[in-house]
């Protein structure tokens, strides 16, 4: 098989790559695939939070990736799925091996690669826990595809460690599924994660943040028992006497992202340890002829939009490079990383006056005061919809509900869903109920009406994922 | 009425009942886990020694050499991964050095072939990468590494098709003296048998107190270990042992057959039979001891710890009729270098049952035994065949060992197959690469409920309570 451009890994990086170097005039594309569907790990971040840059909307995972996956389709752009790619090496061609149920294994000549596998997460084994290697012990990542793509539950009581955003919205995830998450742990005297998560995802259920905590010890034989959480100290070491046992079931880990490079390092591209990801030059071309990288194969992004930006310029620089021919390789250039997020809600926060925005990432520290005449005078937001978010949460708190719905019959078990506008606080148990106790039948659209009216209060419950 | 009841399903009760396959009695082996190979077969150093430690004389020398000399005829027989490497062990000090031409001369003694010292230079010419304090070594370039799960599952499964029966999840929970022979009480049932082989691991010892006025006693001694990435930079090609130097015994560094870097063990000893925990104290151990064999160890490229117990009973293995129990043979105390012992062990055992029963030989016993073949090592041509008569194999279930769907439904097939996502890694590496199963958890966990046809619910990691995922019904009450 020849083509002009492969792409390896149909997630957010290599649609966004696809579409740019067709837009570019490379028309004979192929991605592959491993998985049953387009989309990555987009498919099982069934939360909102996504797209604010791409789209000036707020969507959850499937929407923007079912966006992208239309755009695809739109063009006709082809792809592989279930298709894993086990070797590739650069020149002129390039050669990608790859195999799948269908054809077997295969070679494909290609003039240009991308490479867009994205990120793993960090193991228990990496993070050197010690104790038992009982069952229980998820990645926060493998615990959301057990919950949002299988429909399963991986146990009753959970104790989270680490408190990037996979781990507060897990937290939050696995409480709206009525588990209780006894606490998040973070080694760190911050929190990994984005502020608006912690207050949506924490705060909102009453789960404990405990900074500068870490799991000491895994307790249990055969499934998980219990945890030892420790305090540390500045150097992050466990302070004797600190201890604490937890009763819990399962330890969820969110403890980073690794870029996912086996394959570029098959084909011997130079790696940056700072970024775990390919050395690139400005045209994100790595050290070997024809294979270019982008997404978090590069360096592990904040923001899927981000993602998406640069594996589009990605695209456009294999295109120019397809087209137009090898250029002078220039000198490296190391990807812009986002500073990590360090993340504490102010302490002496008066709570009942001072609010962190949920309304995008940056996450403003509002004061919210009340006159005599009981108007509100809100200060500290640096948009409309702060003033919005801050009048609601001090008259009538409101929050958008993302979950899933069961599907009847085999192949597909859930469909993602939304509230499809903000439904009262204390609505979300009741919503929650009824959502749980929906079965549906495919096919399903993004947008399709799924429950109407939840709770009583006049919204409806959408699809947020194109099914059958 | 079984001839032989062997208890235990670890290397060396895997060993025994293969040999004693070759002969037309009836054997039943018994275990108390859910799998074969849950003991301390699993979690070791998979070295297959020379044999220059044991003190001539002993079992154990004897044993350690006739099982290095048979490992690889074995290896080819049954079709597990074996790699001579050639084992070092490094002087780090100038007064050690008598020390060094005392193990040589032990290994001579037990027949060890080849052995030999080496200088720092020479040291140095076949591992760049060792530790600036090493002034010498002794070279056995028959020294070997081995697949410990392989070893024992290919002997199991051996020993199954030649006719002997495995009831695993079973028990032991009392051995009797009956009119002919034993009565072996279990969780499942009593069963008679004229010989017991008690070959239980750190329990032989309450094992051997059900039948004998002699008290024995093992001590399980803890060892841990740090697993790193096959794309680890500097992983050694020898087996680097350490000469024991006034700060005690120390650790080896040594490639794995599937090109991981495995160090440790440390050597603890505690109480609990089933403490198999790893320890802060124990993993910081292993790295500083670890860091004089070789310069620059690639510890931020841990992939997982694990902890096994060798059962210690003294010296020397006790293997042998036990004197106030005729027909209950003990086979106890096998801590290192019981894995390289294992074929050994098993010819040994049989030459002793054989005096006991007389039987005959097989006309039908099988020799060889075809392993799982394996996607990640075949090539392309192989690939392209294996996929063409089975398109699973070109599903791939666990990315960072290349492990097929085709390889984890031979694994649950296959005699004795697995029935546990550990079953499934032991037998075929998926979940043991760099992710530690992240991504291919809930496929493994898929592929073993539907061919067993259970609920993914009732999937187990290894033991009777390691549940992954709760029933429907517990998810509603939630």
């Amino acid at each position: 098989m020849k083509k002009d451009l492969v792409i390896i890994g149909g997630g957010p990086a290599g649609m966004a790559a696809a579409l740019a170097a067709y837009e570019k005039g490379v028309k004979d594309i192929l991605i592959l695939e491993r998985d049953k569907e387009l989309g990555g790990i987009l498919n099982q971040c069934i939360h909102n939070g996504f797209g604010l840059h791409t789209f000036q909307e707020e969507l959850t995972g499937p929407e923007y990736a079912a966006r992208y996956i239309t755009m695809i389709e739109e063009k006709n752009i082809p792809s592989m799925l279930n298709t894993m790619v086990v070797n590739v090496q650069g020149g002129c061609p390039c050669r990608i091996t790859a195999m799948n149920k269908g054809q077997g294994m295969f070679q494909i000549e290609a003039k240009a690669v991308i490479l867009a596998m994205g990120c793993r997460e960090r193991s228990r084994g990496a993070l050197s826990i010690p104790g038992y290697r009982p069952a229980g012990i998820y990645s926060a990542g493998t615990a959301q595809r057990y919950v949002n793509i299988e429909g399963r539950m991986p146990g009753r009581e959970i104790v989270v460690l680490g408190s990037g955003d996979i781990g507060l919205i897990m937290a939050r995830r696995m409480t709206l599924q009525g588990a209780r998450v006894k606490m998040v742990a973070e080694i760190m005297p911050y929190s990994g994660g984005l502020k608006r998560n912690i207050v949506q995802c924490l705060d909102d259920f009453g789960i404990p943040l405990k900074l500068s905590h870490t799991v000491t010890e895994i307790h249990g034989k055969d499934r998980v028992e219990g945890v030892t959480v420790s305090k540390v100290d500045e150097s992050l070491k466990p302070i004797p006497g600190s201890e604490e046992y937890v009763t819990c079931d399962t330890l969820l880990l969110s403890c980073g992202l690794i870029p996912e490079n086996e394959l570029s390092q098959g084909a011997g591209v130079r790696m940056d340890d700072v970024t775990q990801g390919p050395v690139v030059n400005a045209r994100l071309e790595t050290t070997v002829s024809g294979i270019f990288a982008c997404g978090n194969v590069l360096h592990v992004h904040d923001l899927v939009d981000n993602v998406s930006r640069e594996s589009a310029e990605a695209g456009e620089f294999a295109a120019d490079y397809i087209l137009n021919g090898e250029r002078n390789w220039g000198e490296p250039v190391r990807p812009k990383i986002p500073a990590k997020s360090k993340c504490t809600l102010p302490a002496d926060r008066d709570t009942g006056s001072q609010l962190i925005c949920i309304g995008c990432p940056v996450g403003c520290l509002i004061t919210a005061k009340r006159k005599e005449d009981g108007s509100l005078i809100i200060t500290g937001n640096t948009c409309k919809k702060g003033e919005e978010y801050a009048r609601n949460e001090m008259t009538a708190p409101v929050r958008t509900v993302t979950s899933m719905v069961r599907l009847a019959g085999e192949d597909q078990k859930v469909v993602p869903v939304k509230t499809q506008a903000e439904i009262p606080k204390g609505k979300i148990d009741e919503c929650m109920k009824e959502i749980r106790a929906t079965v549906v039948s495919a096919p399903v659209r993004v947008g399709d009406v799924l429950i109407e009216n939840v709770a009583k209060t006049g919204i409806s419950v959408v699809a947020t994922a194109n099914i059958g | 009425m079984y001839d032989i009841i062997v208890i235990g399903a670890g290397v060396s009760g895997c060993a025994i009942a293969r040999e004693l396959s070759r002969y037309k009695i009836k054997i039943m082996v018994l275990e108390k886990a859910l799998d074969i190979c849950e003991g301390t077969s699993k979690a070791n150093s998979g070295i297959v020694h020379a044999g220059y430690d044991a003190k001539p004389g002993t079992l154990k020398a004897k044993l350690n050499v006739e099982g290095s000399r048979k490992m690889k005829a074995l290896s080819r027989e049954l079709d597990f991964s074996y790699k001579q490497n050639g084992s070092l062990v490094l002087c780090f000090d100038e007064k050690d050095r008598s020390k060094l031409e005392e193990l040589k001369r032990r290994g001579e003694q037990n027949g060890v072939s080849d052995i030999c010292i080496l200088s720092r230079n020479e040291v140095l010419a076949l591992e760049p990468e060792v530790g600036d304090k090493v002034i010498a070594a002794l070279y056995a370039p028959t020294g070997a590494i081995v697949c410990p799960f392989g070893l024992t599952i290919a002997l199991a499964e051996n020993a199954a098709v030649n006719g002997v029966e495995f009831q695993l999840g079973t028990k032991v929970e009392g051995v009797h003296k009956a009119a002919s022979g034993y009565q072996v009480k279990t969780n499942k049932g009593n069963y008679e048998t004229k010989i017991v082989i008690n070959a239980a691991g750190v329990y032989a010892d309450e094992l051997h107190n059900m039948v004998s006025k002699e008290k024995m006693k093992l001590i399980p001694r803890r060892g841990e270990y740090l697993l790193c990435d096959k794309l680890a930079k500097g992983i050694p090609e020898h087996t680097l042992f350490q000469l024991p130097t006034a700060l005690g015994k120390g650790v080896l560094v040594t490639p794995t057959v599937h090109g991981n870097l495995l160090i440790g063990p440390t050597a603890e000893d505690i109480e609990n039979k089933e403490g198999v925990e790893t320890t802060v104290e124990g993993m910081e151990l292993i790295r500083e001891k670890a860091a004089l064999s070789v310069r620059q160890l690639p510890l931020k490229q841990v992939i997982t710890s694990f902890a096994g117990l060798r059962a210690h009973g003294g010296e020397d293995f006790i293997i042998g009729e036990v004197e106030d129990a005729p027909g209950f043979i003990d086979v106890a105390g096998i801590e290192s270098p019981g894995l390289t012992c294992a074929p050994a062990i098993g010819a040994y055992v049989a030459e002793m049952v054989k005096n006991l029963l007389s039987p005959s030989l097989k006309e039908e016993f099988i020799a060889q035994r075809k392993g799982i073949p394996s996607m990640a090592l075949a090539s392309d041509e192989e690939r392209q065949k294996l996929i063409s008569d089975n398109p699973a194999y070109a599903n791939v279930i666990c990315r960072c060992e290349m492990v097929t769907e085709g390889e984890i439904v031979d694994a649950i097939r296959r005699p004795l197959g697995a029935r546990t996502t550990d079953g499934i890694k032991r037998r075929t590496r998926a979940g043991m690469g760099r992710c530690q199963s992240g991504f291919c958890n809930p496929k493994v966990v898929e592929i073993l409920a539907r061919e067993l046809g259970v609920d993914e619910s009732a999937i187990l990691k290894s033991g009777e309570d390691s549940w992954y995922l709760l029933e429907p019904e517990g998810e509603e009450k939630l």
